[in-house]
């Protein structure tokens, strides 16, 4: 535990001082405004509660910067190392590879938890400004920051799983860009192009709903939408929402960080340093 | 017991052997020199002692331990070649957090950098070191926790001749209180005084493994006489003694070890001709070079 707590420490220094703490506070801070301030504007005075509907908007932002701010802060982690040289002496250390992961992800969660929570705490405060305190929900609020950080473990474990595998941090660097496109972009077009193609067949019927939420960034998107309508109006493959259940939502979310984390483990396992 | 044993051990990268079966001790207490070419094998076979490869055959156990087991890389402090650290980091954070995973405390840590001159500098970060000063900061965390066993690959490479030193007299204090030293180093004429014994490895294998006299007596090269002549008949002294020339006065000359009283005795019956006479065994240089080339072919 010691050993955990101590690199987590090393790792928070690290992250601080090579900006990767202020850049994530500041991109979702940034964007969170902007959705905020903006997102209120269609819905006129009459319109939607602030909160619900900055929510909304927020949903949509994080689905894109979740992953991208979670695999920013992992694909360095092992391979940057091994380049560096820095492991092999860590590793001749009484720690084990097991507790190095832990310990990093510790460290790269915690950023993660501040961005997020800074970028949701400027919404809260912005809609209470604009709204007041009274019939406001908190509850869609809570749900999207506790599922957007089980959405960032998810991409921090991927990174982490890449980062071992390869040799070179660029060529890291390369597949978490290709990972974050297929996951975010390239897969929902493929769903839908295939869902088009099928035509209300067995894959639509069968395949589909678990194709949907087997990707994590989709059963986000889909788990924080608070109604259909919006649904459609924020995704198109989110008019799908009514495909899968909440449970499979959930149960996508929480079992990609501890899966995408064994296999990092078992990749970095195999890491000569 | 020995504080590190290594029987026999094998290391194969493919077709390449790069360790072959070689055989090594050190004691407690005792500054063992590993010396050889570069790709001879010393540092594959310091990461089998660490654990971070596996020895394809053979056995190595540190204090009874296998490497790379809890027991033997809390009682190992390692000072890797080319030594790097994350340069955002201090060397006062640094050090305190490899201590807080060698179980060694804070004070230890402070104490260590002032030893290798760097408590002024302990608070800036890595990355405005020179290349000296993050050689302290390795040699600092190999030293963190007093370790049963130091292996020191190319501990001196880019310190100056004081710092240098300095290094080996902590080197001699950390083997007063017990702790075995296994050092590569290819600065020979720094070793020779600071080392118990010298083993060599050439080609993957241990081409010698002995204390420096035995080293001399084993390669028997011959040993050195510089004789100064006061007369300028140099040259009937040459014929006499059987040596060359070197310039007016001098003559060099060689023998065996055993034959070396005779010939002193030969020297000084010569009487006041002879103004001076400078002996000089077998370097470590010269019998490096004899065991990993010559003795090999």
């Amino acid at each position: 535990m010691t050993s955990i707590l101590s690199v987590t420490r090393l790792e928070l220094l690290i992250a601080r001082r090579n900006m990767w703490v202020a850049t994530s506070i500041i991109l979702m801070a940034l964007f969170t405004t902007v959705l905020t301030l903006a997102g209120g504007a269609p819905s006129g005075t009459l319109g939607v509660e602030p909160l619900t509907l900055a929510v909304t908007s927020i949903t949509t932002l994080s689905v894109y910067l979740v992953p991208l701010i979670g695999l920013l802060l992992s694909f360095d982690a092992i391979v940057g190392e091994t380049e560096r040289g820095t492991l092999a002496l860590s590793l001749t250390y009484p720690l084990s590879r097991g507790e190095i992961l832990l310990g990093k992800f510790v460290a790269h969660f915690l950023v993660l938890a501040v961005a997020i929570g800074v970028g949701l705490g400027i919404t809260v405060a912005l809609s209470i400004w604009q709204a007041g305190t009274t019939d406001m929900n908190y509850l869609p609020v809570l749900k999207l920051f506790a599922t957007a950080m089980a959405l960032g473990a998810a991409f921090l474990g991927i990174g982490y799983l890449v980062s071992a595998l390869v040799r070179q941090t660029g060529v890291a660097s390369g597949i978490v860009i290709i990972v974050w496109l297929v996951c975010v972009v390239l897969y929902d077009l493929g769903l839908l192009g295939a869902l088009v193609a099928d035509n209300g067949g067995t894959f639509t019927k069968l395949v589909f709903p678990w194709l949907l939420v087997a990707n994590p960034a989709d059963a986000f998107r889909l788990i924080n939408m608070p109604t259909e309508n919006l649904a459609v109006l924020s995704s198109g493959i989110g008019a799908a929402a009514g495909a899968s259940d909440t449970l499979q939502q959930l149960l996508s979310l929480l079992l990609w960080p501890v899966l995408a984390l064994f296999l990092a483990w078992l990749a970095f396992r195999k890491v000569e340093p | 017991m020995s504080t590190l044993v290594i029987e026999n051990v094998c290391k194969n990268y493919g077709d390449v052997k790069s360790v072959r079966g070689v055989t090594l001790n050190v004691q407690p207490g005792e500054r063992v020199a590993l010396l050889g070419h570069n790709g001879a094998g010393k540092t594959t076979l310091m990461r089998m002692i660490l654990g971070l490869t596996p020895a394809s055959s053979g056995k190595i156990t540190v204090l009874g331990s296998a490497p790379g087991s809890r027991h033997a890389r809390t009682s190992i402090g390692f000072l890797p070649e080319n030594v790097a650290f994350h340069g955002a980091l201090t060397a006062r954070e640094l050090l305190r957090h490899f201590a807080r995973l060698k179980g060694a405390n804070n004070k230890s840590v402070d104490d260590l950098l002032e030893r290798v001159g760097l408590s002024h500098a302990m608070n800036r970060k890595i990355r405005t070191y020179s290349k000296g000063m993050r050689q302290r900061v390795g040699l600092a965390q190999a030293l963190l926790g007093k370790p049963m066993l130091a292996l020191l690959d190319e501990p001196t490479s880019g310190l100056d001749p004081i710092s240098r030193h300095e290094f080996y007299d902590l080197v001699d204090d950390l083997a007063q209180g017990g702790t075995a030293v296994l050092l590569s180093s290819h600065a020979l004429t720094e070793l020779e005084s600071r080392t118990d014994r010298v083993a060599i490895m050439s080609a993957g294998r241990l081409v010698a493994d002995a204390p420096l006299p035995e080293l001399r007596t084993i390669a028997h090269l011959p040993i050195r006489l510089h004789v100064k002549t006061a007369a300028v008949d140099a040259d009937t002294i040459a014929a006499k003694l059987g040596g060359t020339r070197m310039n007016g006065q001098s003559i060099n000359l060689t023998c065996q070890q055993d034959e070396k009283m005779a010939l002193l005795a030969k020297i000084m019956a010569l009487g006041a001709t002879v103004e001076d006479v400078e002996m000089r065994a077998a370097s470590l240089e010269e019998l490096y070079r004899y065991y990993s080339t010559e003795h090999v072919q």
